[in-house]
């Protein structure tokens, strides 16, 4: 979740503890469920990530819960550790400058070219908590495109994620990070120590559970994808397919947008990389 | 070089939010409530490109603080971020409409701030 840390001990142990066969296993677990690749020694943040399921589960140490994965194979206890694994991080108008170059450019480019059928359709690919979806569609209630129809489709592959999104409640924290009070004031109502969005802007946005390197062949076609912070844990094979897919999504000349250490180049030559304001986009042919 | 005044009347807040601004680059000056933070708006005038600002302060609290500086011709450009405890709806419209440019809760974090300030510089 945003804002999590992971500066976490329990005093040793446990991490030590965990054989390398086991480590192994887990590398092997998290890359064939979600193609999230776990470098080698990071035994401290598996530590820290497993420990609340270790609990829940009441398992001793890593390699109980490694015993119980080969054992039963149960597929719940087998997504709460891909899940545990995932980072979540995510905020409101993340990097700020995309958000920016959208509202300017691509986004009054995109209703002058849909002006006749008014309608316009978005994917937040790897969406988390759903902040990205939700700031884009409060940038197009801004520029009054509220009669629109407007579709925003946000999926990741931690269901917890998804559902936390559906839920459009957030906390005093989260609200606090990266957007601007007059968005608060405007668009959100007070929910005991949250805060949630109005039904306006949850109405353009739809959240699934959908895993990256599936087949993309029954989505879009898109005018524009986000697909931010989530390349970075991949392979390179596996980044290849995935622009790919999302290329196939894309309707000619859409827009891609990548993390902001994320590029297409050398992995994708197909997108064409065009800088507006201080951000790249990747444009499909 | 960004200057930035600070206006809260706990020096423990005063601190975390200068050394954060000052490793954003900014030169930071501080003031414990409004009144004090006019006389350094005026002593240093037209030089200050941001004020974060409490609400509840003795003396003038921020949001006279905030009225003070609108009422002004000489800093009716200056970026204003209330940085406050109060986090009701309408408390936060009631900032917004006397010319703050963002608002922050409390309790915040370092990112909160950095993330706020480059929304407000790039939207501005
Ligand atoms: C750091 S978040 C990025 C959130 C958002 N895009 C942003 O940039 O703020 C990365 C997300 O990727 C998701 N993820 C990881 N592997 C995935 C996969 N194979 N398919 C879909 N989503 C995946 C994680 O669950 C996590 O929510």
């Amino acid at each position: 979740m945003a804002g999590q840390t992971e500066t976490f001990t329990t005093g040793g142990g446990r991490a030590a503890d965990l054989t390398a066969e086991n480590y192994r296993f887990l590398q092997e677990h998290l890359y064939k469920a979600s193609g999230i690749i776990l470098e080698p020694d990071r035994n401290h943040l598996l530590e820290v990530r497993l420990l609340p399921l270790l609990r829940e589960q009441k398992l001793v140490s890593l390699n109980d819960l490694c015993a119980l994965l080969r054992a039963t194979r149960d597929p719940v206890v087998s997504r709460h550790v891909v899940e545990a694994m995932t980072t979540n991080e995510t905020l409101f108008f993340r990097d700020a400058h995309p958000f920016q170059a959208l509202k300017n450019e691509l986004l009054p480019a995109l209703v002058e070219l849909h002006k006749d059928t008014r309608k316009l359709s978005f994917w937040s690919a790897a969406c988390a908590t759903g902040q990205e979806a939700y700031s884009l569609s409060i940038l197009l209630l801004e520029m009054g495109l509220a009669d629109w129809n407007v579709q925003i489709l946000g999926t990741d592959l931690n269901q917890q994620v998804v559902e936390k999104a559906r839920a459009a409640r957030y906390s005093q924290l989260e609200v606090n990070r990266g957007l601007p009070a007059q968005y608060l004031v405007k668009y959100f109502t007070r929910q005991g120590q949250d805060w949630e969005l109005k039904p306006e802007v949850k109405r353009f946005t739809r959240f699934e559970t959908f895993d990256l390197r599936s087949s993309m062949a029954h989505l879009g076609p898109f005018d524009f994808v986000f697909c931010r912070n989530v390349l970075i844990y991949f392979d390179v094979p596996t980044k290849r397919q995935i622009l790919e897919g999302i290329r196939g999504t894309l309707f000619r000349g859409g827009h891609l947008l990548l993390g902001s250490a994320e590029t297409t180049i050398h992995l994708d030559n197909q997108f064409r990389p065009r800088s507006i304001g201080s951000s790249v986009f990747y444009q499909a042919p | 070089m960004a200057k930035a005044l600070v206006v809260d009347d706990s020096k423990t807040i005063r601190n975390v939010l200068e050394r954060t601004l000052r490793e954003m680059g900014y030169e930071v000056r501080q003031a414990e409530d409004g009144r004090r933070a006019l006389e350094v708006l005026e002593s240093e005038a037209g030089e200050f490109t941001l004020a974060l600002v409490d609400w509840n302060m003795p003396v003038m609290n921020g949001l006279e603080f905030i009225q003070a500086v609108r009422s002004d011709r000489r800093w009716a450009g200056l970026p204003l971020m209330m940085v406050t405890t109060e986090t009701q709806i309408e408390q936060m419209r009631t900032a917004l409409e006397a010319g703050a440019n963002d608002y922050v809760m409390k309790p915040f974090t370092d990112d909160i701030i950095r993330d706020k300030l480059k929304l407000l510089e790039i939207w501005r």
